[in-house]
């Protein structure tokens, strides 16, 4: 094989070693490197090469498949680079794209070998043929060269005003690589936006705004003009771009409108979220006299309702997620059915779904409580979804559901799947804060606990009984007792430990027992965990203060024994204790206050939702999602104390007539469309034609599609 | 004659290199390489990851992403302990993974700033739905055997990370699914998988339709397909049970049909999200589906049934599981029968069970079908077939449990599949189905059906 090959590049070596010449400087370093290194991965290049450098498609192909093949396996097929860059012009449409996909897998590797097939791109960037046009600048684009950056920007700008939008839209594209590989591009670039944000055709209308977004996303003054427009495009742009513009516009809306909520606040953050209609009424007329709304601000809300029917689950999230940002409180509640019905999609969706409802659920319960059902939980749910639909459930739980919810809690609490059999406790312990009724019955359920076989589920019990007593410090001594004989069954640390504090804390209501505990842990201290050590220490202290007659001896044996452990911790409050409590010359005045310090009340603990932190991030981001700030996170303003001009958004009404009916051709189309609505509540916003127009485009649209397109070709040829 | 044709392009390369090359050399010859930008592109990278995990396919939108990063991954999947459980979004310190797990195969995309997650997700189902659309299934054999169409796929569906076309009537434009006659040819004639043309269905308002549709027999039909969802207590009482349903069509029409669907009951309908094509202001108004139908397979609509409707459960199923406490014996007995099944047959019965660990063996007889119990995953299936409502289908048995230990805290619960052929349990009825815009009469058919969703019975 290889002796075929060397006779090859002998007779053929005409066109190949001549280019390699040219291209010397770089390639010599690299390849007779490799060819020591990995003679037998050499000797299968070779025979790529020589295939490419075959005079039949056929044989090019197949090299070129092959090469595919090992970079989709991740090898390394760099040092290929001449042989494949030579056939960027090939006749042959596939050969070409794998080709392209070769490129813009090694250009960045091989800058000064890549300028070799610019030309090519920048010959078929004027080709008659749309889609190779097209796929020309995605590639030039593509190839990350620093070099080319001039010949990239002439080439987005020109683009950016080719006649098909398919171009235009792969130019929107081109702005943010260009970007990225060169920051210093940002002006120019923002002037190629800022035209194609005018563009009409809602092939563009997404693309160019992620290249807003990703260029100068403060640039809100660029989007005054068109806002109208892309309210009235969204509709009709392909889904993903529905994606970004919605959130965009969330972003543009949050500086540009006023609050629709300041007045309704009060009455509408708590339960009172569904009521009569008189009330509501009543409500809104109240509201009226102090409250507008920009038609501006309803018209992004009108426009993208309908999209909550989208089958694409990220559409759908967007514009929930705009209804809680900016829709006035009583309409935010039309999305919640929507996000329900996304359950029933993969579990990743799912996933993302239920965190965004668990953050909704604790601000405004109303809206999820119709569903409540649609959260209970399956044995066959993954843990973290059991997990989110728990914490819904709990968020969702009030005085008229608890007792259905209590009931439903028992079954999950049986669960195999123990983690989340855990949950629930916890789960039941919020509850029980929450809702004062049903405290102690939630508390007499979770003691029953106490006698389950599983250890996790008797564990969790403990530490939530614990933080139900201290928010209860009534009189609970019969529970306590319970728990101290639990003791010597009880394995887990984290158990042992709640039960030593709670005894050490209450230990006045216990003080028969409480000794008697400290006895019992003083002879296993030396085997217990670090954490139940240090309660030990704590119960030795606290009742060497309550009752040092019978416990003095043992404290002073604890002690003695944590002086001399093996945990720096334990030493360390070891010796603290016994300064504080065991008074001698050179303890300070402190020790006056020990009993003080040691039995202070101490406020109970929060039972809070780990979801209560969440709501300062944007719904639906991947930062909600992550709880921290990722990178490139947009803040989400908030409302101005007094709306921006309005007029900035007026569009020259003739100017925009002009334009349209020079697209279309057809200018008797601009008939009034708003009956398309079934809610017009507001005749007054259509101030601009552009609105009209747009709503026009989708009403006649499915009519002419093939004609439009091919009125474009036909242009353009 | 043979090395002219093969010199072709080498030396216009040459050419060009000369003149624009020599050009660009000297005015930006000593031009830095600049850093990338602060923001970038919404999903950078993808890596398919098999159940053993390795990495087996990965495509790279912008600079490459070493797979190292998957180490990430790798953790999160071992502390996950089972593949449903991983994350679906995990941080690492420069970038983020995002990912889903179908066909057990983890697609893993690799994202460097902000985006909605769902945004990557839906998109990474979409990937996965077009493989399967392409090549029938999607496995990591037909991935590997295909890696050239699977690679020119992601090319078109992703520009710089943001998403191109995703439609696939226009994807089958740009590259031709691989079918065999078309393999043969291709070698024979050395033409390609790939079109040269711009799909028009990329530029026009229905931009999931292509153009130039022609078949001799045209044909339209509709599937209505609803799931009962349905959790029922150890009483047999119902303590939630909903209807969602979907309306799947395969629709091979000529030219540029428009279609009007309407249905007898539409009021049923609660919640229902559309495939791009229908026309939602029609449906607003009349309650009618207009649509220029994609060509081929497509998920018209779902739809939830509003929840005022009683939902009937069309089966039941009657249990006597029992441990004793000491004993390594337990009694097992189910039995399934039909409720409101509306004068129809409940078929493709299937019963599954998790049992618990303790659970070390079943001794079981079965009245009818066959029944499997895997001492591993502890997991009992029990493939029933038809339901006999003279005849009811029982499964009784012993359960041996593991000496020593103490019973089973819960007992299992029950999933159940069945389905009902020519029944929309909701009731809702299609009233007619009209076509405009063309003139030839076309071959139309409505099926109807009723399956289990998650169907739960707790014991």
């Amino acid at each position: 094989m290889s002796g075929n090959g060397l006779t090859y590049s002998e007779q053929g070596g005409e066109a190949a070693p001549e280019l390699a010449q040219e291209a010397a400087p770089t390639v010599t370093p690299s390849t007779p490197a490799a060819f020591g290194l990995f003679s037998s991965d050499t000797k299968k290049n070779e025979d790529l090469k020589q295939m490419l450098e075959s005079s039949k498609d056929s044989a090019k192909l197949d090299a070129m498949k092959r090469i595919v093949g090992m970079i989709a396996k991740g090898k390394n097929a760099s040092e290929l680079f001449p042989a494949v860059v030579k056939n960027v012009a090939s006749k042959n449409i596939e050969i070409k794209k794998l080709v392209y996909v070769y490129l813009m897998r090694y250009a960045e590797e091989q800058q000064d070998l890549a300028l070799l097939s610019i030309s090519t791109f920048q010959r078929a960037l004027k080709d008659p043929n749309q889609l190779i046009r097209a796929s020309a600048l995605r590639v030039l684009s593509s190839i990350r060269v620093p070099i080319i950056v001039p010949i990239m920007m002439l080439a987005i700008k020109e683009a950016s005003s080719d006649l098909s939008p398919y171009v235009r839209k792969n130019a929107a594209h081109a702005i943010q690589k260009l970007y990225s590989l060169d920051p210093d591009q940002k002006e120019m670039l923002i002037e190629v936006i800022e035209k194609l944000l005018k563009d009409r055709s809602t092939l563009v209308a997404g693309s160019v705004v992620m290249a807003f977004e990703e260029v100068c996303p403060d640039r809100i003054d660029l989007i005054h003009k068109n806002y109208r427009k892309l309210c009235n495009l969204l509709v009709d742009v392909e889904e993903w771009g529905q994606v970004v513009i919605i959130h965009m516009l969330t972003r543009y809306a949050r500086t540009q409108f006023v609050s629709p909520w300041k007045v309704m606040v009060d009455e509408y953050s708590e339960n009172n979220f569904y009521e009569s209609d008189e009330e509501q009424k009543e409500k809104d007329q109240k509201l009226k006299t102090t409250y507008t709304m920009d038609p501006d601000h309803r018209l992004l809300l009108r426009n993208t309702k309908p999209l909550l029917q989208s089958r694409n689950a990220a559409v759908v999230m967007a514009v929930a997620q705009l209804y809680w940002h900016l829709a006035p409180k009583s309409e935010a509640g039309i999305v919640s059915k929507s996000l329900v019905r996304l359950l029933r999609s993969n579990r990743e969706v799912q996933y993302i779904v239920l965190q965004n409802i668990a953050t909704m659920s604790i601000q405004r319960k109303g809206m999820f409580e119709p569903y409540l059902k649609s959260f209970y939980v399956r044995s066959t749910d993954p843990t973290m979804i059991k997990t989110l639909k728990l914490e819904i459930l709990t968020n969702l739980a009030n005085e008229a559901n608890i007792s259905t919810l209590l009931r439903e809690f028992q079954t999950y609490v049986k669960s195999q799947d123990k983690q989340f059999a855990a949950a629930t406790i916890q789960a039941i312990g919020r509850c029980a804060t929450n809702i004062t009724e049903v405290t102690d019955t939630c508390l007499n359920g979770l003691v029953c606990l106490l006698s389950n076989r599983d250890e996790i589920v008797v564990a969790e019990s403990v530490v939530v009984i614990k933080k139900l007593l201290q928010t209860q410090p009534a009189h609970h001594g019969e529970i306590i007792k319970h728990m101290a004989k639990l003791l010597d069954n009880i394995t887990v640390p984290v158990a042992r430990a709640s039960i030593l504090w709670l005894i050490g804390e209450y230990c006045e209501r216990v003080p028969k027992i409480a000794p008697d505990v400290l006895r019992k842990t003083a002879k296993s201290f030396t085997n217990e965990d670090d954490l139940v050590k240090l309660q030990i220490l704590n119960l030795g202290a606290k009742l060497y203060l309550t009752n040092s007659k019978q416990t003095k001896l043992l404290t002073q044996y604890v002690l003695n024994l944590g002086k001399y452990d093996q945990s720096y911790d334990i030493r360390d409050r070891t010796r603290f204790i016994r300064q504080l409590i065991v008074p001698n010359e050179k303890s300070g005045a402190l020790s006056k206050y020990a009993k003080k310090i040691f039995l202070a009340q101490k406020p109970a603990p929060l039972l809070e939702s780990p979801f209560k932190d969440r709501d300062h991030f944007q719904l639906g981001t991947l930062s909600h999602t992550l709880n921290s700030r990722a990178t490139g996170y947009l803040e989400l303003s908030d409302w101005p104390e007094v709306a921006p001009d309005p007029s900035v958004r007026n569009v020259d009404v003739a100017e925009s007539a002009k334009e349209w009916t020079g697209i279309l051709g057809k200018p008797k189309k601009e008939k009034p469309t708003e009956k398309f609505y079934s809610e017009s509540e507001e005749e007054e916003d259509e101030s601009a034609s552009t609105s009209s127009s747009g709503k026009c485009l989708e009403s006649t649209a499915f009519s002419l599609p093939g004609k439009l397109c091919l009125q474009n070709c036909l242009v353009h040829k | 004659m043979l090395p002219a044709r093969g010199a072709g392009p080498a030396g216009e390369a040459r050419e060009e290199l000369s003149g624009g090359g020599a050009c660009v050399e000297s005015t930006f010859g000593g031009f830095a390489p600049a850093q990338p930008g602060a923001a970038a592109a919404m999903i950078h990278s993808l890596f398919l990851i098999n159940a053993s995990g390795d990495i087996f396919l990965e495509k790279h939108w912008k600079s490459v992403v070493s797979r190292s990063v998957c180490d990430y991954f790798f953790e999160a999947q071992e502390r996950a302990s089972e593949a449903e459980n991983v994350p679906p979004v995990i941080p690492t310190p420069h970038h983020y993974l995002l990912s889903v797990y179908r066909h057990k195969i983890f697609f893993v995309a690799v994202i460097q700033s902000e985006v909605p997650p769902l945004f990557v997700i839906e998109f990474l189902h979409r990937v996965v739905d077009t493989f399967q659309d392409y090549f029938g299934v999607c496995s990591e054999v037909i991935i590997k055997d295909n890696v050239v169409v699977v690679y020119e796929v992601l090319e078109e569906m992703l520009d710089n990370g943001f998403p191109l076309a995703t439609e696939s009537n226009i994807l089958k434009e740009l590259i031709k699914p691989p079918t065999i006659l078309r393999t043969v040819v291709n070698t024979i004639t050395g033409s390609t998988n790939v079109g040269d043309q711009l799909p028009t269905g990329q530029l026009s308002v229905v931009p999931w339709r292509r153009t130039g549709v022609k078949y001799t027999n045209n044909e339209a039909y509709f599937d209505v397909i609803e799931e009962i969802d349905a959790i029922i207590d150890k009483s047999g009482s119902t303590i939630t049970a909903e209807i969602q349903g979907v309306i799947d069509a395969c629709v091979k029409l000529t030219g540029m049909p428009d279609l009007t669907l309407s249905f007898m009951n539409p009021r049923l309908l609660d919640d229902v999200s559309f495939h791009p094509c229908v026309r939602f202001k029609r449906w607003e108004s009349e309650r009618i589906l207009s649509f220029i139908p994609p060509d081929g397979n497509f998920r018209l609509l779902s739809y939830h049934v509003s929840a005022q409707n009683l939902v009937a459960i069309p089966v039941y199923v009657k249990h006597n599981i029992s441990f004793r406490d000491g004993s390594s014996l337990g009694r097992f007995e189910i039995t399934v029968g039909p409720k409101q099944t509306m004068g129809k047959t409940v078929e493709g019965v299937m019963v599954t069970s998790q049992m618990p660990k303790s659970v070390l063996n079943m001794t079981l007889t079965p009245s009818q079908g066959t029944h499997v119990f895997d001492p591993v995953t502890k997991l009992l299936s029990w493939d029933v077939g038809k339901i006999n409502p003279q005849k009811l289908p029982s499964l009784k048995g012993s359960v041996s449990l593991q000496a020593g230990t103490s019973k089973p805290d819960e007992n299992p619960t029950i999933n159940l599949q069945f389905k009902i052929q020519q029944l929309a349990i909701s009731g809702l009825k299609v009233n007619r189905l009209d076509m405009y815009g063309e003139k030839y009469k076309p071959f139309k058919g409505i099926k109807y059906m009723t399956k289990a969703g998650k169907f739960q019975v707790r014991t």
